[in-house]
Protein backbone atom coordinates (compact mmCIF):
# COMPACT_ATOMS: atom_id res chain seq x y z
CA UNK A 1 0.00 0.00 0.00
CA UNK A 2 1.45 3.37 -1.05
CA UNK A 3 1.27 6.29 1.36
CA UNK A 4 2.07 9.99 1.24
CA UNK A 5 1.54 10.43 4.98
CA UNK A 6 1.74 8.19 8.04
CA UNK A 7 -1.52 9.14 9.73
CA UNK A 8 -4.46 8.00 7.63
CA UNK A 9 -8.17 7.37 8.00
CA UNK A 10 -9.28 4.00 9.28
CA UNK A 11 -11.26 3.15 6.13
CA UNK A 12 -8.28 4.01 3.93
CA UNK A 13 -6.14 1.64 5.99
CA UNK A 14 -8.75 -1.14 5.79
CA UNK A 15 -9.27 -0.68 2.03
CA UNK A 16 -5.54 -0.52 1.37
CA UNK A 17 -4.50 -3.54 3.45
CA UNK A 18 -7.57 -5.80 3.50
CA UNK A 19 -7.36 -5.91 7.30
CA UNK A 20 -10.48 -4.91 9.29
CA UNK A 21 -9.91 -3.00 12.55
CA UNK A 22 -12.27 -4.47 15.17
CA UNK A 23 -12.39 -4.25 18.98
CA UNK A 24 -10.53 -7.58 19.17
CA UNK A 25 -7.77 -6.32 16.88
CA UNK A 26 -6.80 -6.28 13.22
CA UNK A 27 -8.63 -9.16 11.50
CA UNK A 28 -8.42 -10.88 8.11
CA UNK A 29 -10.20 -14.18 7.45
CA UNK A 30 -9.76 -16.30 10.59
CA UNK A 31 -6.75 -14.36 11.87
CA UNK A 32 -6.93 -11.51 14.41
CA UNK A 33 -3.89 -9.65 15.68
CA UNK A 34 -4.53 -7.90 19.03
CA UNK A 35 -3.76 -4.18 19.11
CA UNK A 36 -2.64 -2.24 22.21
CA UNK A 37 -5.16 0.53 21.60
CA UNK A 38 -8.76 0.16 20.36
CA UNK A 39 -8.85 1.49 16.78
CA UNK A 40 -10.21 5.02 16.33
CA UNK A 41 -11.07 7.06 13.24
CA UNK A 42 -7.44 7.61 12.28
CA UNK A 43 -4.57 5.14 12.17
CA UNK A 44 -0.96 5.76 13.17
CA UNK A 45 0.62 3.66 10.42
CA UNK A 46 4.06 3.43 12.01
CA UNK A 47 2.64 2.13 15.28
CA UNK A 48 0.16 -0.33 13.75
CA UNK A 49 2.80 -1.62 11.32
CA UNK A 50 5.02 -2.40 14.28
CA UNK A 51 2.22 -4.22 16.13
CA UNK A 52 1.17 -6.21 13.07
CA UNK A 53 4.67 -6.96 11.82
CA UNK A 54 4.02 -5.17 8.51
CA UNK A 55 7.12 -3.79 6.78
CA UNK A 56 7.17 -0.04 6.16
CA UNK A 57 9.66 1.27 3.60
CA UNK A 58 10.40 5.00 3.32
CA UNK A 59 11.57 7.04 0.37
CA UNK A 60 11.71 10.41 2.13
CA UNK A 61 13.33 12.23 -0.80
CA UNK A 62 10.09 11.70 -2.72
CA UNK A 63 7.57 11.87 0.13
CA UNK A 64 6.51 8.25 -0.27
CA UNK A 65 6.17 5.15 1.89
CA UNK A 66 5.12 1.60 1.06
CA UNK A 67 3.39 -0.55 3.67
CA UNK A 68 4.04 -4.18 2.74
CA UNK A 69 1.85 -7.26 3.15
CA UNK A 70 1.62 -9.42 6.25
CA UNK A 71 3.76 -12.51 6.82
CA UNK A 72 1.51 -14.11 9.43
CA UNK A 73 1.28 -17.78 8.47
CA UNK A 74 4.54 -17.94 6.50
CA UNK A 75 2.52 -18.19 3.24
CA UNK A 76 1.36 -15.65 0.68
CA UNK A 77 -2.27 -16.58 1.47
CA UNK A 78 -3.60 -16.38 5.03
CA UNK A 79 -7.03 -17.47 3.82
CA UNK A 80 -8.45 -19.24 0.75
CA UNK A 81 -10.96 -16.41 0.31
CA UNK A 82 -9.91 -14.69 -2.90
CA UNK A 83 -8.75 -11.18 -1.90
CA UNK A 84 -10.85 -8.60 -3.69
CA UNK A 85 -9.16 -5.96 -5.81
CA UNK A 86 -10.02 -3.07 -8.09
CA UNK A 87 -7.96 -2.50 -11.25
CA UNK A 88 -8.58 -0.41 -14.37
CA UNK A 89 -8.96 -1.56 -17.97
CA UNK A 90 -7.40 0.24 -20.95
CA UNK A 91 -10.21 2.81 -20.93
CA UNK A 92 -9.64 3.54 -17.26
CA UNK A 93 -12.85 1.86 -16.10
CA UNK A 94 -12.40 0.29 -12.67
CA UNK A 95 -13.22 -3.41 -12.40
CA UNK A 96 -13.76 -5.29 -9.12
CA UNK A 97 -13.07 -9.02 -8.87
CA UNK A 98 -16.06 -9.63 -6.59
CA UNK A 99 -18.39 -8.44 -9.38
CA UNK A 100 -17.90 -11.93 -10.87
CA UNK A 101 -19.29 -13.76 -7.83
CA UNK A 102 -21.45 -16.63 -9.14
CA UNK A 103 -19.05 -17.55 -11.95
CA UNK A 104 -15.92 -19.62 -11.98
CA UNK A 105 -13.01 -17.25 -12.57
CA UNK A 106 -9.54 -17.83 -13.96
CA UNK A 107 -7.28 -14.90 -13.06
CA UNK A 108 -4.61 -14.81 -15.75
CA UNK A 109 -1.41 -12.84 -15.10
CA UNK A 110 0.56 -11.90 -18.22
CA UNK A 111 3.08 -9.22 -19.21
CA UNK A 112 4.39 -7.59 -22.42
CA UNK A 113 8.07 -8.32 -21.56
CA UNK B 1 -4.51 -15.86 -26.66
CA UNK B 2 -7.03 -17.63 -24.49
CA UNK B 3 -9.96 -16.00 -26.20
CA UNK B 4 -11.26 -19.09 -27.99
CA UNK B 5 -11.12 -21.22 -24.85
CA UNK B 6 -12.86 -18.53 -22.83
CA UNK B 7 -15.66 -18.18 -25.38
CA UNK B 8 -16.16 -21.95 -25.41
CA UNK B 9 -16.37 -22.22 -21.61
CA UNK B 10 -18.17 -18.97 -20.86
CA UNK B 11 -21.70 -20.41 -21.37
CA UNK B 12 -20.85 -22.91 -18.59
CA UNK B 13 -20.41 -20.09 -16.08
CA UNK B 14 -16.67 -19.51 -16.57
CA UNK B 15 -14.95 -16.16 -17.00
CA UNK B 16 -11.36 -15.22 -17.72
CA UNK B 17 -9.89 -12.07 -16.15
CA UNK B 18 -6.61 -11.14 -17.85
CA UNK B 19 -4.33 -8.91 -15.81
CA UNK B 20 -1.28 -7.26 -17.38
CA UNK B 21 1.45 -6.83 -14.76
CA UNK B 22 3.25 -3.83 -16.19
CA UNK B 23 4.43 -0.63 -14.56
CA UNK B 24 4.27 0.95 -18.02
CA UNK B 25 0.52 0.45 -17.84
CA UNK B 26 -1.47 1.33 -20.96
CA UNK B 27 1.65 2.18 -22.95
CA UNK B 28 3.07 -1.27 -22.30
CA UNK B 29 -0.10 -3.34 -22.62
CA UNK B 30 -2.18 -1.55 -25.27
CA UNK B 31 -0.84 -3.28 -28.39
CA UNK B 32 -1.36 -6.76 -26.94
CA UNK B 33 -4.81 -6.03 -25.50
CA UNK B 34 -6.07 -4.45 -28.72
CA UNK B 35 -4.72 -7.34 -30.80
CA UNK B 36 -6.50 -9.87 -28.57
CA UNK B 37 -9.92 -8.19 -29.02
CA UNK B 38 -11.06 -9.96 -25.88
CA UNK B 39 -14.65 -10.05 -24.65
CA UNK B 40 -13.52 -10.80 -21.09
CA UNK B 41 -12.18 -8.23 -18.60
CA UNK B 42 -8.63 -7.20 -19.43
CA UNK B 43 -7.03 -5.18 -16.64
CA UNK B 44 -3.80 -3.27 -16.02
CA UNK B 45 -1.80 -3.84 -12.82
CA UNK B 46 1.01 -1.28 -12.64
CA UNK B 47 2.04 -2.07 -9.07
CA UNK B 48 1.82 -5.87 -9.32
CA UNK B 49 -1.07 -6.04 -6.87
CA UNK B 50 -1.46 -9.69 -7.88
CA UNK B 51 1.99 -10.43 -6.46
CA UNK B 52 1.04 -8.96 -3.07
CA UNK B 53 -2.43 -10.49 -2.91
CA UNK B 54 -1.96 -13.85 -4.66
CA UNK B 55 1.77 -14.58 -4.67
CA UNK B 56 2.22 -14.43 -8.45
CA UNK B 57 5.97 -14.75 -9.15
CA UNK B 58 6.15 -15.26 -12.90
CA UNK B 59 4.05 -14.88 -16.02
CA UNK B 60 2.01 -16.44 -17.39
CA UNK B 61 0.39 -17.66 -14.15
CA UNK B 62 -3.20 -18.28 -13.13
CA UNK B 63 -5.40 -18.50 -10.02
CA UNK B 64 -8.69 -20.43 -10.06
CA UNK B 65 -11.58 -18.99 -8.03
CA UNK B 66 -14.96 -20.66 -7.57
CA UNK B 67 -18.47 -19.19 -7.66
CA UNK B 68 -18.37 -18.34 -3.94
CA UNK B 69 -15.15 -16.37 -4.29
CA UNK B 70 -12.94 -19.13 -2.83
CA UNK B 71 -9.55 -19.86 -4.39
CA UNK B 72 -9.42 -23.53 -5.49
CA UNK B 73 -5.96 -23.38 -7.10
CA UNK B 74 -3.38 -20.77 -6.01
CA UNK B 75 -0.97 -19.03 -8.41
CA UNK B 76 0.77 -21.50 -10.74
CA UNK B 77 2.22 -21.57 -14.26
CA UNK B 78 -0.57 -21.25 -16.84
CA UNK B 79 0.48 -22.51 -20.28
CA UNK B 80 -1.48 -21.43 -23.36
CA UNK B 81 -4.22 -23.86 -24.47
CA UNK B 82 -2.61 -26.62 -26.59
CA UNK B 83 -4.59 -25.82 -29.73
CA UNK B 84 -3.81 -22.08 -29.65
CA UNK B 85 -1.13 -20.40 -31.70
CA UNK B 86 1.62 -18.72 -29.71
CA UNK B 87 1.37 -15.10 -28.60
CA UNK B 88 0.60 -12.56 -31.35
CA UNK B 89 3.56 -12.52 -33.67
CA UNK B 90 5.74 -9.47 -33.26
CA UNK B 91 7.35 -7.99 -36.32
CA UNK B 92 10.85 -9.53 -36.16
CA UNK B 93 13.69 -7.28 -37.35
CA UNK B 94 15.49 -8.62 -40.42
CA UNK B 95 18.74 -8.97 -38.47
CA UNK B 96 18.32 -10.40 -34.99
CA UNK B 97 20.99 -9.41 -32.45
CA UNK B 98 22.76 -12.52 -31.08
CA UNK B 99 21.27 -11.97 -27.63
CA UNK B 100 17.74 -12.58 -28.93
CA UNK B 101 18.86 -15.78 -30.60
CA UNK B 102 20.35 -16.90 -27.29
CA UNK B 103 17.19 -15.91 -25.39
CA UNK B 104 15.04 -17.91 -27.78
CA UNK B 105 17.27 -20.99 -27.51
CA UNK B 106 16.83 -20.93 -23.74
CA UNK B 107 13.09 -20.21 -24.00
CA UNK B 108 12.42 -23.29 -26.14
CA UNK B 109 13.95 -25.45 -23.37
CA UNK B 110 11.38 -24.25 -20.81
CA UNK B 111 9.03 -27.22 -20.14
CA UNK B 112 5.35 -26.94 -20.95
CA UNK B 113 2.56 -28.84 -19.17
CA UNK B 114 -0.26 -27.48 -21.35
CA UNK B 115 -2.04 -30.81 -21.92
CA UNK B 116 -2.28 -31.71 -18.21
CA UNK B 117 -3.19 -28.19 -17.12
CA UNK B 118 -5.97 -27.77 -19.67
CA UNK B 119 -7.44 -31.19 -19.04
CA UNK B 120 -7.66 -30.17 -15.38
CA UNK B 121 -9.22 -26.82 -16.23
CA UNK B 122 -11.96 -28.41 -18.31
CA UNK B 123 -12.56 -30.98 -15.58
CA UNK B 124 -13.03 -28.22 -13.02
CA UNK B 125 -15.34 -26.18 -15.27
CA UNK B 126 -17.50 -29.31 -15.73
CA UNK B 127 -17.45 -30.72 -12.19
CA UNK B 128 -16.76 -27.73 -9.95
CA UNK B 129 -16.08 -28.69 -6.33
CA UNK B 130 -16.24 -32.40 -7.28
CA UNK B 131 -13.24 -32.03 -9.55
CA UNK B 132 -10.13 -33.65 -8.11
CA UNK B 133 -8.24 -30.58 -9.29
CA UNK B 134 -10.14 -28.23 -6.96
CA UNK B 135 -8.18 -27.94 -3.72
CA UNK B 136 -9.47 -27.53 -0.17
CA UNK B 137 -8.83 -24.19 1.59
CA UNK B 138 -6.03 -25.79 3.65
CA UNK B 139 -4.35 -27.13 0.53
CA UNK B 140 -4.71 -23.77 -1.22
CA UNK B 141 -2.97 -21.97 1.63
CA UNK B 142 -0.25 -24.63 1.93
CA UNK B 143 0.45 -24.49 -1.81
CA UNK B 144 0.73 -20.71 -1.93
CA UNK B 145 4.14 -19.06 -1.97
CA UNK B 146 6.28 -18.96 1.17
CA UNK B 147 6.20 -15.50 2.70
CA UNK B 148 8.37 -14.49 5.63
CA UNK B 149 9.15 -10.95 6.78
CA UNK B 150 11.95 -10.55 4.20
CA UNK B 151 9.54 -11.46 1.40
CA UNK B 152 6.98 -8.97 2.69
CA UNK B 153 9.69 -6.31 2.92
CA UNK B 154 10.72 -7.09 -0.65
CA UNK B 155 7.11 -6.62 -1.79
CA UNK B 156 7.04 -3.20 -0.13
CA UNK B 157 10.27 -2.20 -1.92
CA UNK B 158 8.84 -3.41 -5.23
CA UNK B 159 5.60 -1.46 -4.84
CA UNK B 160 7.58 1.67 -3.96
CA UNK B 161 9.83 1.10 -6.98
CA UNK B 162 6.86 0.89 -9.36
CA UNK B 163 5.36 4.12 -8.04
CA UNK B 164 8.69 5.93 -8.29
CA UNK B 165 9.06 4.69 -11.86
CA UNK B 166 5.55 5.92 -12.69
CA UNK B 167 6.50 9.34 -11.23
CA UNK B 168 9.59 9.49 -13.46
CA UNK B 169 12.07 8.85 -10.64
CA UNK B 170 13.94 6.06 -12.39
CA UNK B 171 17.16 6.12 -10.34
CA UNK B 172 15.20 5.90 -7.07
CA UNK B 173 13.07 3.13 -8.58
CA UNK B 174 16.16 1.09 -9.46
CA UNK B 175 17.39 1.33 -5.87
CA UNK B 176 14.15 -0.25 -4.60
CA UNK B 177 13.92 -2.80 -7.42
CA UNK B 178 17.38 -4.03 -6.41
CA UNK B 179 16.23 -4.51 -2.80
CA UNK B 180 13.12 -6.37 -3.98
CA UNK B 181 15.29 -8.72 -6.07
CA UNK B 182 17.58 -9.40 -3.12
CA UNK B 183 14.71 -10.10 -0.70
CA UNK B 184 12.45 -12.12 -3.03
CA UNK B 185 14.93 -14.08 -5.18
CA UNK B 186 12.27 -16.51 -6.44
CA UNK B 187 10.18 -13.78 -8.11
CA UNK B 188 10.84 -13.68 -11.86
CA UNK B 189 8.26 -10.93 -12.31
CA UNK B 190 10.11 -8.63 -9.91
CA UNK B 191 13.23 -9.08 -12.00
CA UNK B 192 11.71 -9.16 -15.48
CA UNK B 193 9.68 -6.00 -14.84
CA UNK B 194 12.76 -4.09 -13.66
CA UNK B 195 14.96 -5.41 -16.48
CA UNK B 196 12.31 -4.52 -19.06
CA UNK B 197 12.50 -0.87 -18.05
CA UNK B 198 16.17 -0.56 -19.09
CA UNK B 199 16.88 0.37 -22.70
CA UNK B 200 19.02 -2.38 -24.17
CA UNK B 201 18.03 -2.01 -27.79
CA UNK B 202 15.38 -0.07 -29.71
CA UNK B 203 12.46 -1.53 -31.63
CA UNK B 204 9.45 -3.77 -30.88
CA UNK B 205 11.55 -6.36 -29.02
CA UNK B 206 13.19 -3.77 -26.74
CA UNK B 207 11.43 -4.95 -23.59
CA UNK B 208 12.57 -8.53 -24.08
CA UNK B 209 16.27 -7.61 -24.12
CA UNK B 210 16.41 -7.60 -20.31
CA UNK B 211 20.16 -7.32 -20.02
CA UNK B 212 23.22 -5.12 -20.44
CA UNK B 213 23.64 -2.96 -23.54
CA UNK B 214 26.15 -4.51 -25.95
CA UNK B 215 28.05 -1.24 -26.30
CA UNK B 216 27.93 -0.23 -22.62
CA UNK B 217 27.67 -3.33 -20.40
CA UNK B 218 29.03 -1.57 -17.29
CA UNK B 219 25.97 0.68 -17.10
CA UNK B 220 23.68 -2.29 -16.28
CA UNK B 221 22.40 -1.58 -12.76
CA UNK B 222 21.25 -5.07 -11.75
CA UNK B 223 22.94 -8.12 -10.26
CA UNK B 224 21.48 -10.48 -12.88
CA UNK B 225 19.78 -10.44 -16.25
CA UNK B 226 17.42 -12.78 -18.08
CA UNK B 227 20.03 -14.91 -19.88
CA UNK B 228 22.44 -15.18 -16.94
CA UNK B 229 19.71 -15.98 -14.41
CA UNK B 230 17.94 -18.55 -16.59
CA UNK B 231 21.22 -20.30 -17.35
CA UNK B 232 22.10 -20.32 -13.66
CA UNK B 233 18.92 -22.18 -12.60
CA UNK B 234 18.55 -24.07 -15.88
CA UNK B 235 15.68 -23.40 -18.31
CA UNK B 236 14.10 -26.70 -17.23
CA UNK B 237 13.70 -25.20 -13.72
CA UNK B 238 12.39 -21.83 -14.87
CA UNK B 239 8.84 -22.79 -13.86
CA UNK B 240 7.67 -25.40 -11.37
CA UNK B 241 6.20 -28.43 -13.15
CA UNK B 242 2.41 -28.58 -12.97
CA UNK B 243 1.03 -31.05 -10.44
CA UNK B 244 -2.65 -31.88 -9.79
Amino acid sequence: MLLEKLKIGRKAFEDGTGWQLKPEGACKGDVCIPLAKKPGRTVDVERIAGEMGLPLVAEPAHGLWALGPESVGARALTSAEAPDFRLPDLAGREFTLSSLRGQKVLLFAWAPY
Amino acid sequence: MWQALRNELHPKGFELVAVGLDTQGNDGCRAFIEAAKAEHPSLIDRHHTLANLYGVINIPQSVWIDERGMIVRPAETAPAPPTENRAPRLQMPAELPPRFVEIMSEAVKIPNDAAAYHEALRDWVDKGAKSRYAMSPEQVIARSRPRDYDHALGHAHFELATELEIRGQHAAAVKHFREAHRLVPESWTFRRQAWSLERGVEGPLARFWQGPKADDPKSWPYAGDWLTDVRKVGAENYNERWKP
